[in-house]
């Protein structure tokens, strides 16, 4: 597996050199399953996904190579909707409107045909950027109170940072990792009340499926999330980019606004609603590309206007990116002679399944199924005198942990304390959707039996 | 909660007690509010009587609303309007609407270079590795670019300031670029467009509160980008004029009265400068570049240096200097202690290639606590995006002499600086020519920035409609011609001055077409309000 030399660091993860300051040793070779990316973990992209890339970068190829017809009339559809029948133009700031309309159909499709508009999708360089500018929205900096979005712990690191960057406060509702890591309603009700005086909350954020838990919520719970956010006037941002990684049994992704729609009104026309999706995850993973949307739903108009002066600001997002959203919204169907012959999928169920048993059949380890997501997010149960060496060092455990595991193992992985989990509890958070996965598997074992027995 | 009735008035609509059911709300014809719209507003907070506390005007971040970007304004989205009605079948007075507010040249018909999409097109689907219709030096390019993304991928994220070996090649282009002065590859941050980086920098300099508010100073006129961020980030704008007479050069003593001004009511502690200009074009003279390094130096300000269309210069007598060449030619007096941001892009220059957002910044003395931050920073967006990375690989490190694809790219660079040089003196004559405009020579860069004389009644006529008198101009222009231009108040001018953004970007005898119609138009208009 590759890594990245960069100047006398050797670099691994994002979140372990930038964040924590790791000055590591060269390892003989590093498996970095940090990050929530396919492609690096060795997964190929799509070929039809490429092959109508390269032939929009370089349109000679349309006659010159031997492309199938569906990559053909694809192009040709995408070319024209670029000014100048280039890539290379500057698009509207929400987008080009013929990607505009994909999205809103393929929303529509998702959601069994209720209406999707394409003046309120907003395509960005990855999720990442609409998620900050609906926060740039909602966020006063200058206020007499901060404001708070209500945020999962567990959640990913790059949110809090931008709620941080931004003068936010984090109200944390606990996920109960006891139930699979499931959202309870009566948590956020004692978070918000815990928020009284601190922060002036205007917003709950909730990820699903979940990151770092992979937590699919059920429609019972999402029912009920919208009902508190209505009772409790929350705008709700619901980060869905994982909604195509669903394969635990009986586990079934449906969306905020579909199950928000169906509630019918007053709550489906006046709960305001953010989703948002990428080209990031998925069957596609092209994390690269930076292909991200938002879908805002029953915002009042005028505030619609700001919406769309914040996003000009960027003036717009890459066009890659929004050819791949484009490529994940209308992909080939059945019959089409792009149609993929082999299922990413069944590899991926395969993958999930046995992940968690093999990690709990480590003692000292223990993990929830897998319901989606990107991520295994097992828990550790340090020795006491682990922990203590951890303090002495000046490490989180479970920091400290994840350093002794890069040098002595050559696995890189994400540490629970970056997530947030409940005080005195350890994680580890690592990417299963890699070819490596055996390997990380055995040496993550060989290590921990190790290190158990090295502080018992 | 009580509702201010200031802010209900100023959005249009007449104050409510939201305790009491609502019967009725009144909407004024303001630009933002339809009748249509009033009244899904009307039902959304008749049935939960709580619609308005989630985000709305009242609730929304006030920062936000003090944003404008010009150049994607109103006069844009009317434009764009304008375009679906013609597409519908609407009868106009033209069949087309040519967009010359924005500098995008494949926009309007410049042909991307043909070795940047061979290898960008290889990275993306490497099979055509094997095809051998494409050159041994793109094979070579794409390969190396593969090799330095994860999994040999342009759909893996790559590290947040950028794939590392490209880092290394835009510090060689800088170091032959500026006669051997040694750059790092650790100080080079690639970018989303220059634009991501710019507001990054502005975003790691605006701090304090009250008098010491960071502030920013920036010219006028100005790329609306930089007041949009300022206003964002509740940072000060410290505006300093250029001089229009002096074909809009940079004065010293204009810089030292505006920073004077400004350290009454904030702290300033940015000068940013646009070299070639926008939407000015002018050119900086060495001289002035030597006088802006040493009044920041004497200021103690943090130097940011806007070099988006470095390959852009026309005019002769003009050549483009890097601020970090001349800041490193006037010795470590200054080179040691002046901390600068040079920025650039693959969207402007020769390339043109807007879309792929490609784009990068060097800092020079920059605290490396700082430093930290700022790579803290721009971890939070993730990446750019790779093919604007591998984009941006290519044009600093371009075709040698010996290499295959050589010929080709230079004339096809050649033939694009070149009409661009033809048309900005064509512009600039065709609209001198105008009574009732002057037009600065097109020294640089990608627009003209013509001064315009209106007539009394017509800015009468602006006021009472409650628009710029030059937004005015602008849309009766749209409307009657079909052209869309930005007028000079969304850069900024000095009161009493009007102007408007033309680019010089549409074909040549496109371009004809539309500056012969601006001086028909002009004409009309003249008369129409004399």
């Amino acid at each position: 597996m590759q890594f990245i030399a960069y100047s006398r660091k050797t670099q691994y993860s994002i979140q372990l050199i930038y964040i924590h300051g790791f000055t590591l040793k060269p390892s003989k070779d590093v498996i970095d399953v940090s990050w929530g990316d396919k492609h690096r973990g060795g997964v190929q992209p799509l070929t039809f996904v490429r092959q109508v890339l390269a032939a929009c970068l370089y349109p000679q190829l349309v006659h010159s190579y031997k492309l199938p017809e569906d990559v053909r009339q694809r192009v040709q559809s995408l070319l024209g909707a670029c000014v100048g029948g280039s890539v290379g133009s500057y698009t509207p700031s929400g987008g080009i409107s013929y990607i505009q309309c994909s999205v809103s159909n393929f929303i529509s499709r998702r959601d069994g045909g209720v209406p999707s508009s394409p003046e309120n999708i907003f395509m960005t360089s990855g999720s990442q950027r609409s998620i900050m500018h609906v926060l740039k929205l909602l966020v006063h900096n200058q206020a007499s109170l901060p404001t708070g979005v209500l945020t999962a712990v567990p959640t990913y690191s790059s949110f809090k940072m931008m709620l941080q960057r931004l003068g936010a406060a984090i109200v944390p509702y606990y996920l109960d990792e006891e139930q699979g890591w499931a959202m309870e309603v009566e948590e956020l009700r004692r978070a918000l009340q815990a928020s009284k005086g601190v922060c002036n909350p205007v917003a709950l954020y909730v990820i699903n499926p979940g990151n770092p838990t992979g937590h699919v919520q059920s429609r019972k719970c999402i029912e009920e999330v919208i009902r508190f956010a209505a009772e409790e006037r929350l705008f709700l941002m619901a980060d869905e980019v994982y909604q195509e990684s669903v394969f635990g049994e009986g586990c079934e992704f449906v969306s905020y606004k579909k199950v928000l729609s169906e509630m019918g009104p007053p709550l489906s026309h006046t709960v305001k609603l953010a989703s948002f999706h990428s080209a990031s995850k998925g069957f596609m993973g092209e994390c690269g590309l930076r292909g991200g949307y938002v879908e805002l739903v029953n915002l009042d108009p005028t505030v619609m206007r700001y919406a769309y002066t914040i996003f000009s600001t960027d003036i717009c997002a890459p066009v890659t990116g929004q050819l791949a959203l484009e490529l994940m919204a209308n992909p080939p169907r059945p019959g089409d002679p792009s149609y993929p012959t082999q299922s990413i999928q069944a590899m991926l169920v395969h993958n999930m399944n046995w992940v968690p048993e093999v990690l709990n059949n480590i003692p000292g380890i223990s993990c929830q199924p897998m319901m989606g997501g990107a991520f295994v997010f097992p828990r550790l149960y340090l020795p006491q005198a682990a922990t203590e060496k951890a303090k002495v060092v000046g490490m989180q455990p479970d920091l400290w942990y994840c350093k002794r595991l890069l040098e002595e193992a050559g696995v890189c992985v994400g540490p629970g304390c970056q997530y947030g989990q409940k005080e005195g509890t350890h994680h580890i958070r690592y990417n299963p959707l890699s070819l490596s996965l055996a390997t990380v598997l055995k040496r993550l074992k060989d290590f921990h039996l190790h290190f158990l027995k090295e502080f018992s | 909660m009580a509702v201010s009735l200031i802010e209900k008035y100023r959005n249009g609509c007449r104050p409510t007690n939201p305790r009491l059911p609502i019967v009725h709300i009144f909407c004024f014809s303001q630009a933002s509010c339809s009748e249509a719209k009033c009244e899904l507003q009307k039902r959304n907070m008749t049935e939960n009587g709580l619609g308005h506390r989630v985000l709305n005007m009242d609730t929304m971040n006030p920062n936000v609303k003090r944003v404008e970007y010009a150049v994607r304004g109103p006069i844009v989205q009317r434009a764009m309007q304008i375009e679906k009605e013609l597409k519908e079948g609407v009868k106009k007075p033209f069949t087309e609407v040519i967009k010359a507010n924005i500098g995008d040249a494949h926009a309007m018909g410049q042909k991307p270079i043909t070795f940047l999409r061979q290898v960008v097109a290889l990275c993306a689907y490497p099979d055509l590795l094997e095809d051998d219709k494409f050159p041994e030096d793109a094979k070579n390019r794409a390969r190396r670019i593969l090799q330095a993304c994860g999994g040999g991928s342009i759909g893996a994220y790559s590290a947040s300031p950028g794939i590392e070996i490209i880092r290394q090649d835009v510090a060689k282009y800088i170091e032959k670029r500026d006669g051997g002065i040694p750059s790092n590859p650790d100080n080079i941050y690639l970018s989303t467009g220059a634009s991501d980086a710019i507001v990054t920098m502005l975003k790691l300099l605006t701090s304090g509160e009250g008098k010491n508010r960071t502030g920013v100073m920036i010219s006028i006129p100005q790329y609306p980008l930089y007041s949009a961020a300022l206003a964002e980030l509740a940072a000060v704008q410290v505006s300093y004029y250029l001089d229009e007479d002096k074909c809009w050069s940079l004065d010293v003593g204009e810089l030292r009265r505006a920073v004077k001004v400004a350290r009454e009511h904030c702290n300033p502690r940015a000068l940013c400068i646009i070299n070639p200009g926008n939407p000015t074009g002018q050119v900086q003279s060495r001289q002035c570049i030597e006088d802006v390094i040493r009044f920041a130096a004497e200021e103690h300000l943090f130097l940011m240096a806007d070099e988006v269309y470095q390959d852009n210069v026309y005019a002769e007598g003009c050549q483009f200097h890097s601020f970090k060449k001349v800041l490193f030619e006037m010795g470590p007096e200054y080179s040691s202690v002046v901390e600068l941001a040079s920025f650039h892009s693959t969207s402007k220059c020769f390339m043109g290639e807007c879309g792929f957002r490609g784009g990068y910044m060097e800092v020079v003395n920059m605290d490396p606590e700082v430093k930290l931050q700022l790579t803290k920073l721009v971890s939070v967006r993730l990446c750019p995006p790779i093919p604007g990375q591998a984009l941006l690989d290519l044009v600093v490190n371009p075709p040698q002499p010996d290499e295959p694809s050589y010929a080709t790219f230079i004339k096809e660079r050649t033939a694009n600086l070149d009409i661009l040089a033809e048309k900005a003196k064509m512009t600039e004559q065709v609209l001198n020519t105008v009574p009732g405009i002057h037009c600065n020579p097109v020294q640089g860069a990608m627009y003209t920035f013509p001064r315009l004389s209106l007539p009394e009644k017509a800015i009468n006529a602006a006021k009472e409609k409650g628009q710029a008198p030059d937004m005015f101009y602008c849309m009766k222009l749209l409307e009657e011609t079909g052209i869309c231009l930005v007028p000079g108040s969304g850069f900024g001018q000095r009161d009493g001055t009007y102007h408007f953004r033309m680019t010089i970007l549409p074909a040549t005898e496109k371009l004809k077409v539309v500056l012969k119609k601006i001086r028909e138009f002009h004409k009309r208009f003249t008369e129409e309000f004399s």
